[in-house]
């Protein structure tokens, strides 16, 4: 316990660290998946604008990043990091091998959820003559955004989760912290303060999710 | 000239397996929709009626065939033309479809945003809107707060927005209870009354017809299969599927099982009398058979009015002596349709 209260300006480091790291991920990953699961939405056979060639390669991208386990991908995905960002390690590093991973995940999510607006609505669009880029915007995305606000709230905390990974390139955050001054020091109290906090984080995250999902579904 | 024209339109979809034949789910329709009409297209479900409703609005392309849409043709047009002509074709669905995440006003007012109005005159166009189907005090509403007459109100006042000079009803009313049904019906008839709007309705059900059509196309197979003012096809249907709808609606010539069970319950010769408009000649018919001196009773049919005119069938058991049964059919012949069961 007494290990635990020396290291507070550590452990308060660690959180911000994850806070930043999450937020700023969910603004690039959340974005980049939006626009990729908007075109495998669009583009599939039958869709508002189908396209084969462009519906196979982004769900070939999407199925060959996607199963890499994170703490593979962000080793692997380094040479890259380094000629987007620069450095291959440090905080900005890790969040822009967060944001591609889960950009690829929220891609899908997005999909799936923009897949279960009925084909019927979307008739009556284009019956009374919107085409396909306004039918996407006014249409389908309002219609979704229940279960979309659910689908973003659920990735928030797989992101939190792929975050704590972070710390193998330097990134910091509270896995990082847990691992080196709980897990290494044999300080179980400091490893589960790291494991509450997360814990109080996911269902903040959680509770605002449901929340916005209610008011948007009107119940 | 018609307002809606369609000469030899067929619509086939590929075949699904390498083995199957293509689908061709509307074969070689040709028919004519006079501006005012409430023209009806009856069929059991599969018979192309939905497919055919959607080739006038070109949500679907033809495969083959020409349709014109107030002297325009309109297939082989762009998309992007489409769209204006699609602007001018107001249509209700079976599900209403409204935008479930859009207020009722938001629903009425997204057809006139497509179009491009203005504001203020959007504001005012969906008041006048919510006003004529009646639910001006819903404008605030979620679709989901709504029963399922007031949707398809909504539906209709959507469809209606952009004062469209045809409106296409697919199955309207197939999801509403018989008394919500006759309310959307209503509706759909001041449509037409009011706003001189011609409406396509498709339907299974024949009393939707009989209620607001004044025009009928039965449709089997992709195919029509007979077409003509709604008085005609009720009172004479030619084919047998058209004679199978009508018998939903109209107590017409006893079916062979029904047959059976008349002779069991009723002596004598069965004999079904039709008659079209005037129904004093019915009393004729009476004074015949009792004339002769011969015994009746009424055992089946009715008499039924559309639009104004009556006409009916009257199936009735004869006693006597039969040389004297003969004479009289060919006397009561002269006033009504004779059809003896055998």
């Amino acid at each position: 316990m007494d290990r635990l209260l020396e290291l507070g300006p550590e452990f308060w480091a660690a959180a911000g660290e994850t806070l930043y790291m999450v937020a700023l991920t969910m603004l690039f990953g959340g974005a980049g998946g939006f626009l990729l699961g908007l075109g495998l939405y669009a583009t599939r056979r039958g869709g508002l604008l189908p396209n084969a060639v462009v519906n196979t390669v982004l769900n070939v991208v999407i199925n060959f990043f996607r199963p890499i386990p994170f703490i593979i991908f962000i080793a692997a995905v380094q040479p890259l990091t380094r000629a987007v960002i620069g450095v291959g390690i440090g905080t900005d590093a890790a969040i822009f091998a967060l944001s591609l991973a889960a950009s690829f995940a929220i891609g899908r999510i997005v999909e799936q959820n923009l897949v279960t607006v009925r084909p019927g609505v979307i008739e009556a669009a284009r019956s009374m003559g919107a085409g396909p880029a306004r039918i996407l915007g006014t249409v389908v995305v309002p219609e979704a955004l229940g279960p979309l606000i659910l689908g973003y709230t659920f990735i928030v905390i797989a992101v939190i989760d792929m975050s704590a990974m972070a710390g193998l390139i330097g990134g910091g955050g509270l896995g990082y912290f847990a691992q080196l001054y709980g897990f290494r020091q044999f300080e179980p109290v400091v490893t589960w303060a790291a494991v509450l906090l997360i814990v109080v984080f996911v269902q903040v995250v959680q509770g605002v999710g449901n929340r916005l999902a209610r008011r948007v579904l009107g119940r | 000239m018609a307002l809606v024209t369609l000469e030899h339109v067929s619509k086939s979809y590929p075949a699904a397996g390498r083995a199957a034949e293509p689908v061709v789910a509307v074969d070689d329709v040709s028919l004519e929709i006079e501006a005012g009409d409430v023209y009806g297209i009856i069929g059991y479900s599969g018979a192309g009626k939905s497919t055919l409703v959607r080739l006038v609005n070109a949500l679907e392309p033809a495969t083959s065939g020409s349709i014109r849409i107030d002297g325009r043709e309109i297939t082989g047009l762009r998309e992007r033309e489409l769209r204006g002509i699609r602007l001018g074709i107001g249509m209700v669905f079976q599900q209403f479809e409204l935008f479930e995440a859009k207020t009722v006003r938001a629903n009425v007012a997204y057809p006139l945003k497509v179009a491009g109005w203005a504001k203020a005159d959007i504001r005012a166009r969906v008041d006048e809107l919510l006003a004529f189907v009646g639910l001006s005090d819903k404008a605030g509403a979620r679709p989901d707060q709504l029963s399922g007459g007031q949707k398809q109100r909504v539906g209709i006042a959507r469809a209606l927005a952009t004062r469209p000079r045809i409106l296409l009803a697919d199955e309207a009313t197939s999801a509403l209870d018989p008394e919500t049904t006759q309310e959307v019906l209503a509706l759909l008839k001041r449509v037409n009354e009011e706003q001189g709007v011609t409406i396509i309705v498709i339907t299974h059900e024949m009393d939707v017809i009989q209620s607001i059509a004044t025009k009928v196309a039965v449709m089997d197979r992709g195919r029509v299969i007979e077409h003509g003012d709604v008085f005609d096809v009720f009172s004479a249907p030619r084919h047998p599927s058209s004679r199978s709808f009508v018998g939903t609606v109209v107590k017409g010539v006893p079916s062979p099982t029904e047959l059976a069970v008349l002779r069991e319950r009723h002596e004598g010769r069965i004999v079904t009398c039709s008659f079209r408009d005037g129904d004093a000649r019915q009393a004729r018919v009476f004074l015949d058979l009792a004339e002769a001196g011969l015994e009746f009773e009424l055992v089946y049919g009715g008499i039924n009015d559309i639009r104004g005119r009556a006409f009916g069938h009257l199936t009735l058991a004869v006693r006597g002596d039969d040389a004297a049964i003969d004479r009289a059919l060919v006397a009561v012949s002269q006033h009504a349709d004779v059809t003896e069961a055998r």
